[in-house]
């Protein structure tokens, strides 16, 4: 079971509940709990939207995009029914935040989804789970009942006269499912393959219906939001990133774990006082931000505040808040080795660019990671990747790029003093696991 | 058309199934999911099973293969009655993933995607099983287990020879 | 859709609103490359060659999947876009074989043009490939996943397209594959295998040298071969085929059959047989010397001159003796129109009988006449792609006319036309059609009477009445609908519910046949009763130049009666096998001299006491006429060293009976300045045929063994073959109409029925298909299907 961490400088808002039992639906509705989804009845869509704008809540999944501007993109009328999609397929190396959210607080997220649907004028939301997280698939199919039992799913919720299911679905593991367009066909049962975009979710979604589709801390936040208010809820993060954010801290931290944190903390803070600084002492070699997408950084780089603009303009991305932590121990090789050996795993294979590239990048830093490299190899490293960049189909293939271009480049001589025989960091994967893994 | 005569799934199993083609907007939906909960069934997704799914959803079985073949949980040969599955991803890696797949090795005496003879355990290396801030991490069938050492790994494979780990049921 | 205006390299271009921007740009000569993109299927985006760059798009963009929109400014090629696509071929080439000196694709590839292109082939690649063994999918299809760039486009094909779904994508990532629907390990021989219906049209579409065909691989390179195009032999709809041709020790070998330039009236399809059952021709049983039996009984090789004389005595014998009405002549439905025509006239004019026919496979007799007096009423085998509405009665066009189904298929899926299917069997087409009738069986009769207003007849057709009656409304509020016929409906059941379907405004019709010149057997007058263009024999004016009987001869079935009878002096057979396809009693044959031309001993020519051994459609030039009456022609592909023409040898034959061959063959300079003096049967007639051509700048033909002279004739004398040379020589189809005259027809009612349906399946094409080692793997093949139902491909309609 993860355990709960804690720290003073945290703002609990969608951890508000965590380690309180809230599981359960009385002491979840004894903490507040679908009081907002009730209000947002009351006080239909436009009201709801207006709140999630005011909020400047961006979206939990990666990309940041404003929740109150994509939920106001879905037409109001429409043919085909509409649908809300819960991104809850969490896969993104270095995050585990949702599973945090799902085990402590799985009402939160189907009130969100309800709410989502009041918003678009919905009356079917999914909640979609990576297969691997079965127990936590049990415990929201359990919420679920309970909220059904209870009258607040299904016909007429809470006396009202508004319909609203929900319906589970678990993944079979495929870490590409989790980009929007490829959940959709995989909760339609095909291949995990992305869709051509435009049409774009909020007009063609699942089914061919318009639909809404969050990351599930996203939806978490909705109901807090009506609470407190949007303008309430803005004033805790920075400026055009309202509230805050479950961030992951994992890696060659003293006091690894998943803390909330307001929208622009600090990310020397984060590590250094949040996460208790470096495991025994060893300095600090480089982080990866927000899941292994994103650009890695240097350890002079991280006077930043913790927000989608001020990571981006740092070079990098806030990502799904996964931040991982590599001290002086680590050989950058290896773990640029370790990281596209990953994207090359999960490539759907639709397209060129990522296909090949991930594949090609693989093979070549194996080679080099086993000795056998030579100088061009960091270039062609390069020349592939920034070929990759912006050509491919779906975003994987960027995903698979950035951290690739940001390693070489900002570790270059560590690439070419390994390739000349002087190895930096202390290499663990044998080459039997390199062989045999993938 | 749900209902099969002379199914090869439990009872139960069937019953879920009959209900489960219903509940989408378009009976495919249940595809993934069948496949997982007869694998956990059966023990892999067999020639057998396609066959059945694929009548129940009204597919074509090249459909279904298809499908099945691109989600790397799904195998279409049998494991061991405890499937091993060891992280090392980032986040593990640099807490020591690859020793405690090494050392699942070297305890069970097999490889990646190999079944002890017993047939009572099964390895597999994957990637992040998202539990990277309690890395590292590896998952038995579905149940979690995190922070682990080579010797937290000894202790939970005793229990589990001794028969108090879970089945995939 | 109003047209938008937009910008490409610096070219106003417009199109219509929704084009996208890969097929505006082709419009306008800009070639944007492309590996997945194919028109007519579903838009892939995964190759990523098509990228373009749209001003105010921060990244480059995929053409084929961007709709022109106005004001859009668009650029082709910059050193951006070429070096993505370098990089792109770079990526690609990585796990790569480069093979191409080997591969079939080799010089017809699209990724070695591209690599050419942008400069791709040095590979700075130093890592390992992936290698997979090459696939023995069936005879048909084989599959090599090295060199297959996972473009997608064979998926489409064959599921969107062929509406087959026997191909797959497995894995993912760099481990994808294509995947067949027989995995291995459900197949006898542990290989992976296609339960399919073997059209090829994967391998068409397919980029690279990835999907080969078994008939071609290996055997020689695109440029070591000529190219011939010309129209399939085998079913109704008349194909364009382009055959490849190798100078072999004695003649020129057909080794390749495809769809090369996709211009013919077929487009993008080819199937099975179009595209491989050329290899009859060069079946080693086959003919090569002509064969008189022998007072022994035996057959024994002859030269050609012996074997002419023999029969041309024999023959002019037997008319002077035993009269022409002993004489029985049976053609082809698949020589060409000149040699049916010529065959008839032959017949009338030499032989003095009208005992003539042919195995029809339709009723077009009563078609046309049904038809009589109507303009504008006949569909072409291309307004299957465009009907807006097509009811289809009886039939199952996927297996007797595939390029009709293809047409059907993607008329439904692209232009949103509405399929009506009637039918006595779940034929595989019910699943493209808005509405399917269910209907009992032998049920056309009935359901022909209902529409045409006999209510009652209603429930014999079918159980659910009702069904019957929306259908029948829905029918008749199509405005501009397709009729297609299958051969079920004959006689005056053909009549009803083409007079039912002539109350419908703008209704057009087909009568689906199974030869490539079915139609124009019938058409050329290769009939007891009918002249050319269904013109009745008495009292006819068109052909009064013609010297013919004016009693109606022995029909098919007839002569065999004579022949039993001992009433049959002498049966000429041109490209047929009645004995096998009629079951007739070889002994009823005893007593008649049987003249066959052929090219193969088939159960009728073992029974011949000469055999002229034949050289096939893809032998010789000429026109044919498909189900639909589109005329195309017909060009010379294989040659062979031994065999003649029907044309030329029945030219032979009328020489050596001593006929007057100008009279025969309107052939030879000098007959204008006589003005036909010399020529026409009345004396003192002018030579109407060389007036006609003069009247038509035409010259005329200088040999008697020209088809072409024939074609003039037939152009001149045939009511609804007044056709357009320019068009046809420019090797376009042209869509003819039957001119049945509306008086003095024989009675639909009281006519004897002498269809017989072929019943061919996919893999069978007549007495002909046997001859075929592909067609015949191929049915060994698919006698090796797995009991379970793979595949959703329905066995031939009985
Ligand atoms: C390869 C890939 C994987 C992704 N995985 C996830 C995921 O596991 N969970 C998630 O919420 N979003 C994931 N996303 C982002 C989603 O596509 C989508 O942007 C997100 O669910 C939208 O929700 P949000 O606006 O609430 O962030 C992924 C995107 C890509 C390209
Ligand atoms: S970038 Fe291309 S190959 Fe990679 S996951 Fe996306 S669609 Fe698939
Ligand atoms: S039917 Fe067979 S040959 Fe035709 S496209 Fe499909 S797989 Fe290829
Ligand atoms: S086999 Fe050919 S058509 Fe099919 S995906 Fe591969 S390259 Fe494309
Ligand atoms: S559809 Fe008919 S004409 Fe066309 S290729 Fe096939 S058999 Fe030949
Ligand atoms: S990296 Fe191992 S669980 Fe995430
Ligand atoms: S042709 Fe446009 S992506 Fe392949």
């Amino acid at each position: 079971m993860p355990t709960l961490v804690s720290h003073p400088d945290e703002v609990k808002v969608v951890s508000r509940r965590f380690g309180q039992g809230a599981a359960d639906i009385d002491k979840y509705v004894e903490l507040d709990g679908y009081k907002a989804v009730q209000e947002a009845i009351a006080k239909g869509p436009e009201w709801i939207i207006n709140e999630m704008k005011a909020s400047g809540l961006r979206g939990r999944g990666g990309a940041g995009f404003p929740t109150g501007m994509k939920w106001s993109f879905v037409p109001k009328q429409s043919e085909k029914p509409k649908y809300v999609l819960v991104n809850g397929d969490e896969s993104e190396p270095g995050t585990c935040k949702d599973h945090v959210l799902f085990l402590h607080d799985p009402h939160s997220v189907i009130e969100g989804t309800m709410i989502a649907g009041l918003a678009i004028g919905s009356k079917l939301g999914f909640i979609y789970l990576r297969g691997e997280y079965r127990y936590l698939l049990k415990i929201v199919e359990k919420a679920v009942a309970d909220a059904y039992a209870k009258g607040f799913l299904g016909k007429n919720i809470f006396g009202t006269g508004v319909d609203f299911d929900v319906i589970t679905q678990t993944g079979a593991g495929a870490y590409e499912v989790g980009e929007e367009s490829a959940l959709m066909e995989s909760l339609e049962g095909k291949r995990g393959v992305p869709r051509i975009k435009p049409p774009f979710p909020a007009v063609v979604g699942l089914y061919g219906g318009p639909t809404v589709i969050n990351n599930a801390e996203t939806i978490a936040n909705a109901p807090h939001i009506l609470l407190m208010g949007g303008e309430a809820y803005a004033k805790l993060g920075s400026e055009r990133n309202g509230g805050t954010r479950l961030f992951g801290i994992s890696g060659h931290v003293e006091r690894p774990g998943v803390y909330e944190l307001p929208m622009g903390y600090s990310l020397r803070k984060a590590i250094y006082d949040v996460a208790g600084g470096i495991k025994d002492g060893k300095k600090l070699k480089a982080i990866v931000p927000g899941g292994s997408s994103c650009p890695v950084m240097l350890p002079e780089e991280i006077d930043v505040g913790l927000d989608f603009d001020q990571m981006g303009k740092a070079g990098t991305m806030l990502g799904s808040g996964g931040i991982v932590v590599l001290d002086e121990t680590v050989s950058i090789v290896e773990f640029a080795l370790r990281t596209i050996a990953f994207y090359q795993h999960e490539s759907c294979g639709w397209c060129i660019p990522c296909r090949e590239g991930t594949d090609w990048i693989k093979k070549t830093l194996t080679r080099v990671y086993n000795g056998g490299g030579n100088k061009k190899d960091v270039d062609n490293v390069q020349y592939l990747a920034e070929n990759m960049l912006g050509r491919t189909f779906c975003p994987l293939g960027d995903a698979a790029a950035m951290p690739t271009i940001a390693f070489v480049k900002k570790f270059r001589k560590e690439f070419e003093d390994y390739i000349a025989g002087n190895k930096a960091g202390t290499p663990i994967i044998t080459v039997e696991q390199l062989v045999g893994a993938h | 058309m749900s209902e099969i005569a002379n199914t090869i799934f439990s009872p139960e199993l069937a019953a879920r199934f009959d209900k489960l083609v219903t509940i989408y907007p378009l009976r495919r939906s249940a595809l993934v999911p069948m496949l997982l909960y007869a694998q956990d069934e059966v023990g892999y997704v067999s020639d057998a099973v396609i066959a059945e799914i694929a009548e129940r959803i009204g597919l074509l079985e090249l459909d279904v293969r298809n499908v099945l073949s691109y989600y790397s949980m799904l195998r279409t040969k049998p494991a061991g009655k405890y499937n091993v599955q060891v992280c090392t991803n980032i986040s593990c890696m640099l807490r020591g993933g690859y020793e405690i797949l090494d050392h699942c090795k070297h305890k069970l005496g097999i490889g990646h995607k190999e079944t002890t003879s017993d047939g009572v355990f099964s390895l597999e290396e994957v990637e992040c099983i998202g539990a990277c801030c309690w890395a590292p991490a590896i998952q038995i069938n579905y149940d979690f287990h995190d922070d682990l050492t080579p010797e937290k790994v000894d202790v939970l494979f005793q229990m589990y020879r001794d028969g108090q780990g879970k089945d995939v049921k | 859709m109003p047209d938008v205006k937009f910008t490409v390299d610096g070219k106003q271009l417009t199109a219509p609103a929704g084009t996208f921007l890969i097929e505006a740009c082709k419009t306008n000569g800009i070639e944007v490359p492309a590996f997945c993109y194919y028109p007519g299927i579903s838009l892939k985006a995964a190759c990523r060659m098509c990228v373009v760059r749209i001003e105010k798009m921060p990244k480059l963009q995929t053409a084929c999947t961007t709709p022109v929109s106005e004001g859009m400014v668009v650029q082709t090629e910059t050193p951006e876009i070429a070096q993505a696509r370098k990089a792109t071929l770079q990526l690609l080439l990585g796990n790569h074989p480069l093979d191409c000196p080997v591969c079939d694709a080799g010089g017809e590839c699209e990724l070695q043009d591209m690599t050419f292109k942008y400069g791709a082939a040095e590979s700075f690649y130093a890592e390992p490939k992936h290698h997979r063994e090459e696939q023995k999918w069936s005879p048909v299809v084989y599959y090599d996943r090295p060199r297959c760039i996972l473009c997608y486009r064979c998926i489409s094909m064959c599921g969107e397209g062929m509406d087959v779904f026997a191909l797959g994508i497995q894995a993912r990532g760099s481990s994808s594959v294509i995947a067949p629907n027989v995995p291995a390990q459900m197949s006898p021989d542990d290989l992976a295998h296609v339960d399919c219906e073997q059209c090829g049209m994967c391998i068409d579409a397919c980029p690279v040298g990835a999907l080969t065909s078994g008939t071609y691989r290996y055997k020689t390179r695109p440029w070591e071969m000529n190219h011939v195009s010309t129209v399939c032999t085998h079913c109704g709809d008349g194909c364009k085929t382009t055959l490849g041709v190798r100078s072999t020790s004695d003649g020129s070998e057909i080794v390749r059959g495809d769809n090369r330039d996709k211009s013919g009236i077929n487009n993008d399809f080819l199937c099975n047989k179009g595209r491989y059952a050329f290899d009859f021709a060069n079946n080693e049983t086959r003919i090569t010397q002509p064969l008189v039996r022998q007072p022994n009984g035996e057959l024994k090789p002859v030269s050609w001159e012996t074997a002419f004389d023999h029969v041309g005595k024999k023959l002019r014998e037997l008319r002077d003796t035993r009269g022409g009405k002993s004489i029985g002549v049976i053609g082809s439905n698949r020589t060409t129109n000149e040699e049916a025509y010529l065959l008839q006239k032959f017949a009338r004019t030499v032989l003095g009988t009208n005992n003539i026919d042919h195995h029809r496979t339709a009723d077009y007799v009563s078609f046309a006449q049904s038809l009589a007096g109507n303009t504008d009423r006949t569909a072409s085998l291309r307004d299957t792609l465009t009907a807006s509405a097509i009811l289809l009665v009886g039939g199952d066009p996927t297996i007797q006319a595939p390029g009709t189904a293809w047409n059907i298929r993607t008329n439904v899926r692209n232009h949103r036309g509405r399929l009506y299917v009637a039918n006595s069997a779940e034929i595989k087409l019910r699943r493209q059609a808005k509405s399917f009738l269910h209907l009992a069986p032998f049920g056309y009769s009935a359901l022909a009477s209902y529409f045409a207003g006999d209510a009652a007849a209603g429930s014999e057709a079918v159980g659910d009445t009702d069904a019957l009656t929306t259908f029948r409304e829905a029918i008749k509020a199509e405005e501009n609908l397709l009729i297609l016929i299958g051969s079920e409906l004959r006689g005056k059941d053909l009549k009803k519910l083409i007079d039912f379907g002539l109350t419908l405004p703008g209704a057009k019709f087909a009568l689906i046949s199974d030869y490539a010149n079915s139609r124009g057997a019938a058409d050329m007058g290769l009939l007891p009763d009918l002249l050319p263009g269904y013109t009745p024999l008495a009292g006819n004016t068109t052909f009064a130049e013609y010297n013919t009987p004016a009693a109606p001869g022995l029909d098919m079935i007839e002569i065999f009666e004579a022949a039993e009878r001992g009433d049959l002096s002498a049966l000429y057979v041109v490209g047929s096998n009645p004995v096998s396809r009629y079951g007739i009693d070889p002994a009823s044959l005893k007593d008649t001299f049987v003249v066959v031309q052929d090219m193969f001993l088939t159960e009728t020519a073992v029974l011949a006491d000469v055999i002229l051994p034949a050289a096939n459609l893809y032998e010789k030039s000429g026109s044919v006429t498909n189900s639909y009456g589109d005329l195309q022609l017909v060009s010379k592909a294989g040659d062979r060293a031994g065999v003649r023409t029907d044309f030329e040898m029945i030219v032979r034959i009328a020489d050596k009976m001593g006929a007057n061959m100008r009279e025969l063959i309107p052939f030879g300079k000098g007959t204008r300045a006589d003005m036909g003096q010399s020529r026409g049967v009345h004396s003192g007639e002018a030579d109407r045929h060389a007036v006609w051509l003069a009247a038509n700048n035409m010259e005329p033909k200088l040999s008697p063994f020209d088809p072409f002279a024939i074609l003039d004739e037939i152009q001149r004398l045939v009511p609804g073959y007044n056709l357009l040379r320019l068009q046809l020589l420019s090797g376009n189809d042209q869509h003819l109409q039957p001119a049945a005259s509306s008086n003095g027809l024989v009675q639909i009612g009281s006519r004897r029925d002498l269809v017989l349906p072929a019943n061919d399946t996919l893999f069978t094409s007549g007495t002909l298909g046997r001859y075929s080692t592909m067609l015949s793997d191929l049915q060994h093949n698919e006698s090796l299907r797995p009991p379970t139902g793979l595949t959703q491909i329905q066995p031939a309609a009985d």
